[in-house]
């Protein structure tokens, strides 16, 4: 049943028309990537208002391509100029970098491609069989098993995030405010509004992410004082072949990366994470450790793998239980209900030719993504040539048009300078941003599933304990909040000195 | 950087007030159909106060001469700052477009000190490509000012 399925969403995804946008969203997607101050979360935020007349299907195709080529693109930047343009890439400049400096950039761009190729496929191909399994148990969820995964989400931002727990919980429930302002839709009453008619509308989530993460990121880029020194790329068919030949040796890095990658992916806080451990695990493993990071083609395949895996399992509880594992994710699942589709497990069932037309994308998608960035690296690695005081007014001004295209509002441009702000106040205070917009995006879904369990329990929390499946959940979501009160408890148990966990980032 | 700390996690503390003050207003008990609408915001802006308190306790221990930001690092922020506030501004009377034409070509002229002939070329074909692409291609419609009224879009 399940390949019937595939071959149904094959169909969908090789239309003219499909590939035509899974093209468009590379090669946007590739740009953002490449681009320092635009991510992937922000240019799908940017490109969301385009796509509300689009059929949903290629819509979804649109910003999910527009993601691959993000997640290609951040390699681009960081191997080339060392400036990793996306978070998760930080790794791959460790060796990257060293390697293109050496005059191996050719090499280090395609083993990063072809690893990023590999985590992604091995991602897709899990995400293609438990999709449907876990879209088949999460049908019998109610709105105390959805609350308490809901819990599970955030609760890992707390305590497996690392950085400081407060400040994350804090970023968690200024989204659950944010997201509360305005019309409450359940009883009809005003919320936070104190009289302004602005307020009425609430908080676009769209809106927060370009402010938080594109303004916010130029503010952050231009004091660091950003110049950019790029390494010619020497990337041509010969070296393409050579390196492929090499990468057959890396099979165990390949193999863990992606296992990490998808297991750290799928649960929110994902890529960067499992750039690092994948990492960590290629150099505990290797021959040669000492080797990393002065150009070690290793210390390329392992971060990429892992990003990418954990890029793409990312999209697996969105799929699934409408609950999204990135930023970038909570993004599309916003799209989704702006479509009017409504995000869970009854997708599979009353739109399989939407998600099954998204998974076969996927693997189109991301083969479409590798040869097109094999093929044009020259051409966008020219991108980050173009002076800094063009880039700096032109994704000011992009980011301006995604905002008022939401709602036709000049308010929302307002908004997203104030949200621009805050966005580099927390950067540098470590206040994280991914649980603020992924609290932004679920504030009404998870009040309403708080809600109607208390309603089934005429009130009760006892509820979200009792029934077998939400207490499984609910208890792992309390352990992952008391983690950081107990693990430095633990750790002088065992006589061994607390440590300070390495920061994070979004 | 700890001033900077304080002071946000207090703004935070006074938001999380503002919220449960708002919240117990609305009502933050049983309706007659489930709980209220300041149930939600009520539990929200109390966790809020106490973990804003806790960050201020972690803070105020804590010795940081670490400043936030240095002169010379907020020069550069200030300077895509303001501009950015000035295109809304000049959005609000003279449409996104010339606003956009305006603020590119100052932005390259003063930041990067670039010919005028490549001020000009920037500033008039970056805003008609997006007046293209965003206007006709995909109809969304920007704010538009006296230009295009003159223009007749």
């Amino acid at each position: 049943m399940g390949i019937e399925n595939l071959l149904l969403g094959f169909h969908i995804a090789i239309t003219p028309y499909n590939l035509f946008v899974a093209v468009i969203g590379i090669t946007l997607g590739t740009i953002i990537g490449v681009l320092p101050g635009l991510g992937g979360a922000n240019g799908v935020a940017i490109l969301l208002p385009l796509t509300f007349t689009m059929p949903p299907t290629s819509a979804i195709i649109l910003l999910t391509s527009l993601y691959w080529g993000a997640l290609f693109g951040g390699a681009i930047t960081s191997i080339l100029f060392n400036i990793p343009g996306e978070p998760w890439s930080v790794a791959t400049t460790f060796d990257g970098y060293p390697l293109a400096r050496q005059g191996k950039g050719g090499q280090a761009l395609t083993a990063a491609f072809t690893s990023s190729f590999v985590g992604a496929l091995f991602s897709i191909v899990l995400i293609t069989f438990f999709a449907p399994l876990l879209a088949e148990i999460a049908l019998k969820f109610g709105p105390p098993e959805f609350f308490a995964i809901q819990l599970l989400t955030f609760s890992s931002f707390v305590g497996l995030g690392g950085g400081n727990p407060l400040k994350s919980l804090v970023s968690i429930l200024l989204g659950f405010i944010l997201a509360a302002v305005g019309l409450d839709i359940v009883t009809g009453q005003l919320r936070m509004t104190f009289g302004f008619v602005d307020l009425m509308k609430g908080f676009d989530f769209i809106v927060a992410v370009i402010g938080l993460f594109g303004i916010g990121e130029i503010l952050l880029s231009v004091e660091e004082g950003l110049s950019f020194k790029g390494v010619r790329t020497g990337m041509n068919l010969r070296v393409v072949l050579d390196t492929w030949r090499i990468l057959p040796r890396y099979a165990r890095t390949f193999v863990r990366g992606s296992f990490i990658g998808f297991w750290m992916g799928f649960k929110p806080g994902g890529a960067t994470p499992a750039s690092f451990m994948s990492y960590a695990f290629a150099k505990r493993f290797s021959r040669h450790p000492e080797r990393f990071g002065k150009g070690e083609l290793e210390g390329v395949v392992a971060p990429e793998t892992a990003a990418h895996a954990a890029g793409v399992a990312a999209m697996l509880p969105m799929l699934t239980l409408g609950i999204p594992g990135s930023p970038t994710a909570a993004v599309m699942l916003g799209g989704l209900i702006i479509w009017g589709l409504q995000p869970g497990p009854l997708l599979f069932k009353e739109k399989p030719e939407f998600v099954w037309g998204l998974i076969a994308s996927m693997y189109t998608g991301n083969v479409i993504g590798v040869l097109m960035v094999l093929a044009f690296v020259p051409l966008f690695a020219a991108i980050l040539r173009i002076p800094f005081a063009i880039l700096t007014p032109v994704i000011v001004v992009v980011c301006a048009v995604g905002s008022y295209a939401v709602h036709n509002n000049m308010i929302d441009i307002w908004y997203m300078v104030i949200f621009g702000v805050v966005g580099y106040v927390f950067k540098k205070l470590d206040y994280p941003l991914a649980p603020l917009v992924l609290a932004l995006v679920l504030g009404d879904l998870a009040e309403n599933a708080l809600r109607q369990s208390l309603i089934m329990s005429q009130g009760s929390l006892a509820i979200f304990v009792a029934r077998p499946i939400s207490g499984a959940i609910t208890a792992v979501a309390i352990l992952f909040f008391a983690l950081p009160v107990l693990t430095p408890w633990w750790r002088r148990l065992r006589g061994v000195p607390a440590v300070r966990r390495p920061a994070r980032e979004v | 950087m700890r001033v900077a700390d304080l002071v946000t996690a207090s703004v935070l503390l006074l938001v999380g007030g503002v919220v449960v003050f708002d919240a117990v207003g609305i009502g933050i008990g049983w309706g007659t159909d489930g709980p209220k609408s300041g149930f939600f915001p009520f539990w929200l802006g109390m966790l809020l106060i106490a973990a804003c308190a806790l960050i201020l306790g972690q803070a105020a221990r804590r010795v940081d001469a670490k400043p936030f930001v240095r002169r010379e690092q907020l020069g550069p922020v200030l300077k895509v700052l303001w501009p950015a506030v000035a295109l809304v501004v000049l959005t609000l009377s003279l449409g996104l477009y010339v606003s956009a034409a305006l603020y590119t070509g100052f932005y390259m002229r003063w930041i990067g000190r670039h010919s005028w002939l490549a001020v000009l070329a920037v500033a008039v074909l970056f805003p008609l490509a997006t007046f293209f692409i965003f206007e006709k291609w995909f109809l969304v419609p920007m704010p538009k000012g006296p230009l295009e009224a003159w223009l007749g879009q």
